[in-house]
């Protein structure tokens, strides 16, 4: 994964709620078998109007997105982040997303900013015309007009984008553990193996 | 003596595996269900690893979201292909990587082939007191058993597939209360739908909602499954209801469940799992059954919603702003004025089916609606599709896939269907479904296609009338 630490550029004005992934992504781009390419189907919806924010000339690439609030709702599809990825984006910013979809944009090196809806109208008026910066290392972010917003992550999650961790090799640091909590539910509860 | 706990507080406490200083869990994964859809990609990075599968004894893969509900195998007998080339790709994929990493697998002609979310329940794969993870966000369904279960990413599925585990950071804890009796015409998803109402799309975010009150109690198991499927509408990633003598009873002699003397622990441990009196909650809201009529969409987010009574809101009538966006957008993607009674919205398409609603107390319901009667001339396509072969079976042992196709609908092979629309089963551009599924999103049914989530008598009704429908007229 590719660590992230400062992102600075265009940010694309979205500001939509209730952004479900099956408009991140509809079911028809998730029959693949590889993580690749799914920036074409993202926003499918969307694009097809040939006027769309995505595409325009200043947007196209843009490294943020700023949406509404519970984005990324819906279906659990780590296929959106993918999608998102491949579009150049690496930082959301919203009030609230879906829990589902900000674990996946992590495990995916985009961060997930929480703002209020008050930082985020603010941002959405300067995205407009002029870019975003974004420092995960201090938590904030900042405009050329002396906007200034501080955002809480959870420190696991930002040490992971921070750093690009793997958490599967960071789990499996853990194997004994894993392996003495199997031991004990044998003993303690043998009925939790399936029967057949 | 101990803190009194919910039943989430404890279901979480006994799985913790370790606690790090910042309070992320490493927690055990007691089942994990595998489709073919959002696996591809986490078998392929095992892969590229070297790494294999920890447990699995305890995964179970099964086929649906891609599987056509067309017949799927000839008069001989013999599997047919699948059309659509990127639909058979997944399935073989799943199909080889099964077996290569030791995985249980219901192949997509087993006779217990069906949704993900109808299987695990109905093999006893699915047991209380138990985490339970898919690739697929309404596996918070087997909450109704009372297990702790949610989706995850495909990220996550590696990561399970690896090591029977997830990092999580503790939810916050609500509960939605439905005290007194539901009125007639009034089933399980009209109970989510109103709930999804009060607490809107992003109402459970961060949080496990546990449902509680006389009304949830008088549910049978499938009716559970159906209101817990839709904690995610709500924007919870898991729902929960405590196990009892409805849950067990269910369970009993299920191919998985425990045997036995096995049984008889198991029942006491289930039963110790009740959220203890004292114990507190980060949110409660309390809903009365009376309030809550035969429910419908009328836009494109769950939260949408009306009793059939209703009419169609106007933007304006919303305090937020930013939903007055929405509910503008919404109606334009509907077509839909403000005002229009939702009983006068002609309806072109009925599918009954999806995780939420495709069990056998699902196709009863609609069945007592349809029965003697024939879908409307102006319902172009109307299918049933069951969530499982068993749920297929039995329907056809009680004589209910002749009353549907009496009446004009069609009977079909289990799977996912319509309800996601990867597999052949579409709602055209433009055209109205009343859909007993869980998401009326934007494109949802195909592109440009407008749902309207109702219940399987109230989708039953919609057939007959050829628009949306109060089934209580019906059934008088």
């Amino acid at each position: 994964m590719t660590p992230l630490d400062k992102v600075e550029g265009r940010a694309i004005p979205f500001g939509l709620k209730n952004v479900d992934t099956d408009v991140i992504i509809p079911a028809h781009w998730l029959k693949t078998t590889t993580r690749e390419g799914m920036g074409r189907g993202a926003f499918e919806s969307l694009r097809a109007d040939p006027d769309n924010l995505f595409d325009s000339a200043d947007f196209k690439g843009a490294p943020i997105l700023i949406a509404g609030d519970n984005f990324g709702c819906g279906s659990s599809r780590e296929h959106a982040a993918w999608a998102l990825g491949d579009l150049g984006i690496r930082v959301v910013i919203a009030p609230s997303y879906s829990d589902i979809f900000s674990g996946n944009a992590v495990k995916n090196g985009i961060l997930p900013v929480v703002l209020p809806q008050a930082a985020i109208d603010r941002l959405m008026e300067v995205a407009a015309t002029d870019p975003v910066f974004v420092d995960l290392e201090h938590q904030t972010v900042t405009t050329q007009f002396q906007d200034r917003f501080a955002f809480e992550i959870d420190p696991f999650r930002k040490m992971c984008l921070l750093e690009g961790l793997d958490e599967i090799s960071l789990t499996e640091k853990s194997d004994a553990a894993i392996g003495a909590y199997e031991a004990r539910l044998d003993a303690e509860h043998p009925w939790m193996r399936p029967a057949a | 003596m101990t803190r009194p706990r919910t039943l989430y507080e404890k279901i979480w406490d006994a799985h913790v595996v370790e606690q790090r200083p910042d309070g992320t869990c490493l927690i055990f994964i007691d089942r994990h269900l595998v489709h073919e859809v959002t696996s591809p990609q986490a078998f392929a990075g095992l892969r590229a690893t070297g790494r294999t599968v920890r447990r699995p004894d305890l995964t179970l893969a099964v086929p649906d979201h891609n599987v056509p509900t067309t017949p799927r195998l000839d008069a001989a007998g013999n599997r047919l292909p699948i059309a659509d080339v990127e639909s058979a790709a997944q399935l073989a994929a799943l199909e080889k990587n099964a077996p290569e990493f030791g995985i249980r697998y219901i192949d997509a002609v087993a006779p217990e082939q069906g949704i993900v979310h109808v299987v695990g329940p109905e093999q006893g794969f699915s047991l209380p007191g138990t985490t339970i993870v898919c690739g697929d966000s309404h596996t918070a369904c087997h909450g109704g058993i009372g297990a702790l279960a949610f989706g995850i990413g495909t990220s996550e599925v590696e990561h399970v597939l690896a090591t029977q585990t997830l990092l999580l950071q503790p939810s916050k804890t609500m509960e939605v209360r439905v005290e007194g009796e539901v009125g007639p015409g009034v089933s399980a998803k009209d109970i989510i739908l109103h709930i999804t109402g009060v607490i809107g799309a992003a109402g459970g975010t961060g949080h496990v909602i546990e449902y509680t009150g006389s009304a949830i109690r008088a549910l049978s198991v499938e009716g559970r499954l159906t209101v817990s499927n839709m904690a995610i509408e709500g924007g919870a990633r898991a729902g929960l209801i405590a196990p009892d003598e409805t849950t067990f009873a269910y369970l009993k002699g299920r191919p998985y469940a425990p045997k036995g003397a096995d049984w008889d622990a198991a029942v006491a441990y289930w039963t110790s799992l009740a959220t203890d009196p004292g114990a507190t909650y980060d949110e409660i809201v309390v809903i009365d059954a009376a309030d809550i009529a035969p429910s419908v969409t009328w836009g494109t987010s769950p939260e949408d919603v009306v009793p059939i009574t209703g009419v169609v809101p106007a933007p304006d009538s919303f305090a937020d702003p930013s939903k007055q966006t929405a509910a503008a957008k919404s109606l334009a993607y509907m077509g839909l004025e403000p005002g229009t009674r939702m009983q006068d919205v002609a309806i072109e398409n009925i599918f009954i089916g999806s995780c939420t609603n495709s069990r056998i107390e699902d196709l009863r319901a609609a069945a007592a609606v349809i029965k003697g009667r024939h879908k409307a001339d102006n319902v172009k396509w109307a299918i049933v599709v069951p969530g499982s072969g068993l749920v297929k079976a039995q329907a056809e042992a009680e004589g209910l896939d002749r009353i549907f196709t009496d009446a004009g609908l069609e009977w079909r092979e289990p799977g996912c269907s319509a309800c996601l629309a990867m597999n052949p089963d579409k709602v055209p551009a433009g055209e109205r479904c009343a859909s007993t599924s869980n998401r009326n999103f934007v494109g949802r049914q195909g592109p440009g296609a407008r749902t309207h989530l109702v219940s399987p008598a109230m989708a039953a009704a919609a057939a007959v009338t050829g628009k949306l429908t109060d089934v209580r007229e019906l059934m008088a």
